[in-house]
């Protein structure tokens, strides 16, 4: 068990977590590692461009079928996809009822006790946007994930999710054994995007993992349900993605405790970086504008 | 008036008189909307048929009084079996008043456990300033040596880490940071109290034993397991392991807590596993389960502690008293002394006595897993018949270990195994392939009262019998207690089915 390397992927919804954690995965599998997925996300698709499926059936959806959780056998929620890369999605709710967090919690208690960590090299959690109460830190506790890549962007609402899950780690940190990773940027093309990057990483005291630029063939692969590994192995950005493997790899044990930022820095930084206007700069243009509309009437 | 003070009636009779009678039928008549007596008569009769047993065995979405209870209480029993040690709930205040009062209830003793009380705002923050504060309180107020934490529904719901927050209290100057704070996380809506038992017992010896070095010795683990009996049946162990000259260690032995004496001191903790003893038993050489469904991760633990490992279901009777006996005496090198060889001819002989009696009656049991196993297998030693043998708390590992047992002898062959099911099943069961008499806990009350089969009153809980749990059931003296428990409601209903004069006496026996 103690060379069983556990890691999970954090971010803001919608940022590419699941396809950069996947094509990741992908280059691990192609390294000869033995790898389990276990997918955090009501929306269930933190497996899908492994298994070339729309959804895989959840852990969940099956404990309600069969009655409850203990009436299920690690047979009926595991699937194995591309590179032979174990597959299961912890599933949840319909959005507006129940509560998705004792979901994650459930799941994991489930794949622990059935063995299903059992003779596996990586288990990658692949968690859902922010950390948003207490099952979706599952992951980051004790004897669980012992590093956190998050992934983000240069857009505001992704720094400020990455700051916050730093702000979730910490609380874990302190009392455990889980550190963050680092960053993986995963590239929107804004503007100065690698040195705001960058400079986050610096300010929560870790680093830049990769940074990985936008290119069309992630949603080529991505419509054919395909890892671009698979998809178009000889392809410049499947070099990335194993590049960003090979640094996941050889990070092992140099996480980091997290120093996430306040608001008011957070905000700082972006203003330097150009990303968000100050107070007197909105007044001042705003003025300018009303000025401009005065001169034409 | 109906009531004096010169002459106070209670309930029983009081509601009887003539101004509560006339009372509560005109609240019936006004509000209830009652049914004609001959349509409740002929729903009430519907209810007992094939049709309906069909219609009940379909139901999916529903479960009617389920035999059995909650993990934390199973935690907090478990924790009240060591020395000083204090059972903190962290949740809900509602909860824990729930554990303390089934398990009043059941041993007519002070039940003693904290909550850390939480409300609302703990539910949308999270329970940590609870578990610092809580802890805190607990220690300066009632003097434990140790604290076990276990979790109700609500912090599980919101996903309190018990490893984090505990460390952080320490951290925190909340108790010292050699305080002994073990901790189970205890979903109630997930298995049952047997669970709760194994994961807290789980939770306290990987406190004490996971950085421990051991240094292999002679002694012996003995896991009794969630017991309703555990007075009796605990100082039963004692006696029989002290005849043996054993070594042993009783690992959860509540039996003094739960039976602690009149003398003008209270005592909120008594007796118990002694920390010190806990820390030892790592040394051991072997570690014995009384009651396998209810150890399993717990006797995983100690098998990968290199301990030598041995699981029993409920050992009642002849047959599983040799099995642990022999067990014990093989592996601390022991003979089996003289004095419980008699003991076990003194049982054989009673049950030869009452072979008669006992022969082909036939028995629906239900209760805890273990029990159930350990209860028909005694039934078929004596010659009875087990007729259903039901446990909510029931796994498909436990009903076929059943089938298995029940298929070994000839008195199994019609006897049906019911994992899953409540006791709204077990009603239809016995309305349309009935049994002689009922096993279980005070619930089956109902169910006598509705099928008119008499209820022996053998598992946890007993709510409404005093001081059962203070006599045996395991063992050899165990097994004369059983049987004559069987034997006075078999024979009670012998007289009662041969009283009328003239009728039926000719068989009213003086001498049975």
């Amino acid at each position: 068990m103690s060379d069983l390397r556990q890691i999970a992927f954090y971010g803001k919804g919608g940022i590419g977590k699941s396809t950069t954690s996947q094509n990741t995965i992908a280059a691990l599998a192609e390294m000869g590692l033995k790898v389990l997925i276990v997918g955090c996300d009501p929306k269930a698709d933190s497996t899908r461009l492994m298994l070339h499926a729309k959804a895989q059936q959840t852990v969940l959806h099956l404990a309600a079928e069969a009655g409850s959780v203990e009436d299920l056998e690690l047979e009926d929620v595991l699937r194995t996809g591309y590179g032979g890369v174990s597959c299961v999605e912890s599933g949840g709710p319909e959005p507006g009822v129940g509560c998705a967090g004792r979901g994650v919690i459930t799941s994991i208690n489930f794949l622990e006790e059935n063995g299903a960590y059992e003779g596996q090299d990586y288990i990658v959690y692949d968690v859902l946007g922010d950390v948003v109460c207490g099952g979706f830190a599952m992951p980051i506790r004790e004897n669980k994930a012992q590093e956190i890549y998050i992934v983000m962007s240069g857009e505001m609402m992704a720094l400020y999710a990455a700051n916050n899950i730093s702000r979730g780690i910490l609380k874990y940190a302190n009392t455990g054994g889980v550190r963050l990773g680092g960053l993986i940027c995963n590239s929107r093309q804004t503007d100065l995007e690698l040195e705001l990057a960058e400079a986050m990483a610096k300010k929560l005291s870790t680093k830049l993992i990769h940074f990985v630029p936008r290119d069309n063939i992630v949603q080529h692969a991505e419509l054919r349900r395909m890892t671009v590994i698979e998809y178009a192995p000889e392809s410049a950005q499947a070099d990335e993605y194993r590049a960003l493997a090979k640094n996941i790899h050889e990070n092992k044990g140099n996480g980091v405790i997290p120093t996430p930022i306040s608001m008011d820095e957070l905000e700082d930084m972006l203003m330097e970086f150009g990303i968000l206007k100050s107070d007197e700069e909105m007044i001042a243009e705003l003025e300018a504008k009303e000025a401009a509309q005065k001169a034409v009437a | 008036m109906p009531q004096s003070a010169e002459k106070i009636k209670d309930h029983v009779t009081l509601f009887r008189e003539p101004e509560y009678t006339e009372m509560l039928r005109e609240k019936r008549d006004a509000f209830e909307c009652p049914h004609p007596d001959d349509t409740v008569r002929e729903i009430s009769d519907w209810t007992r048929t094939e049709d309906y047993r069909e219609k009940n065995f379909a139901r999916k979405s529903l479960v009617v009084n389920p035999a059995k209870a909650c993990q934390p209480l199973g935690a907090v029993f478990c924790a009240s079996g060591f020395e000083g040690t204090l059972s903190f709930v962290h949740g809900s205040q509602g909860c824990v008043a729930y554990y303390r009062s089934h398990l009043s209830r059941h041993f007519k003793e002070p039940a003693s456990a904290v909550s850390s009380s939480m409300t609302e705002d703990a539910a949308v923050f999270g329970g940590l300033n609870n578990m610092i504060d809580g802890l805190a309180n607990a220690r300066a107020l009632y003097q434990p040596k140790m604290i076990a934490v276990s979790t109700t529904c609500m912090a599980e719901v919101i996903g309190d880490d018990l490893h984090a927050f505990i460390t952080t209290s320490k951290e925190k100057g909340s108790v010292p940071q050699d305080f002994d704070v073990p901790f189970a996380h205890t979903p109630a809506f997930h298995g049952s109290h047997v669970n709760g038992y194994d994961n807290m017992l789980l939770g306290i010896l990987t406190h004490f034993w996971q950085d421990g070095e051991r240094t292999p010795g002679t002694a012996i683990n003995i896991i009794p397991g969630f017991d309703g009996y555990c007075v009796g049946n605990n100082r039963e162990l004692k006696r029989v392991l002290d005849l043996m000259d054993v070594e042993y260690t009783i690992l959860s032995d509540p039996s003094d807590v739960y039976d602690t004496p009149s003398d003008g001191d209270f005592r909120m903790y008594d007796g118990g596993t002694t920390i010190a003893d806990t820390k030892a038993a790592l040394d051991a050489k072997a570690t014995l389960s009384m009651q396998e469904f209810c150890t399993k991760k717990v006797m995983a633990f100690a098998k990968e502690k290199e301990h030598e490992t041995a699981s029993f279901h409920y050992p009642m009777g002849v047959e599983a008293t040799d099995e642990v006996l022999m067990a014990v005496s093989e592996l601390a090198g022991k003979p089996i002394p003289d004095a419980l060889v008699r003991e076990r001819g003194r049982l054989v002989d009673a049950l030869a006595d009452s072979m008669s009696i006992v022969h082909g009656k036939s028995f629906a049991v239900f209760g805890d897993p273990d029990f159930v196993y350990g209860m028909c297998r005694f039934l078929m030693e004596m010659g009875a018949e087990p007729r259903h043998a039901l446990a909510t708390n029931g796994t498909k590992p436990w009903a076929k270990k059943m089938t298995a047992l029940l298929d070994s002898s000839p008195y199994g062959r019609d006897c049906e195994v019911w994992p899953g099911c409540d006791l709204w099943h077990m009603r239809s069961l016995l309305n349309t392939t009935p049994a002689d008499f009922l096993i279980g806990s005070s619930y089956g009350k109902y169910l006598e009262r509705d099928t008119g089969v008499p209820l022996i009153r053998l598992a946890f809980p007993i709510f409404d019998r005093h001081h059962h749990h203070r006599f045996p059931t395991w063992g050899y003296q165990g097994g004369l207690h059983v049987l004559v428990r069987i034997l006075d409601t078999i024979l009670d209903r012998l007289d009662d089915d041969t009283s009328e004069a003239g009728v039926t006496d000719i068989s009213f026996d003086l001498t049975r």
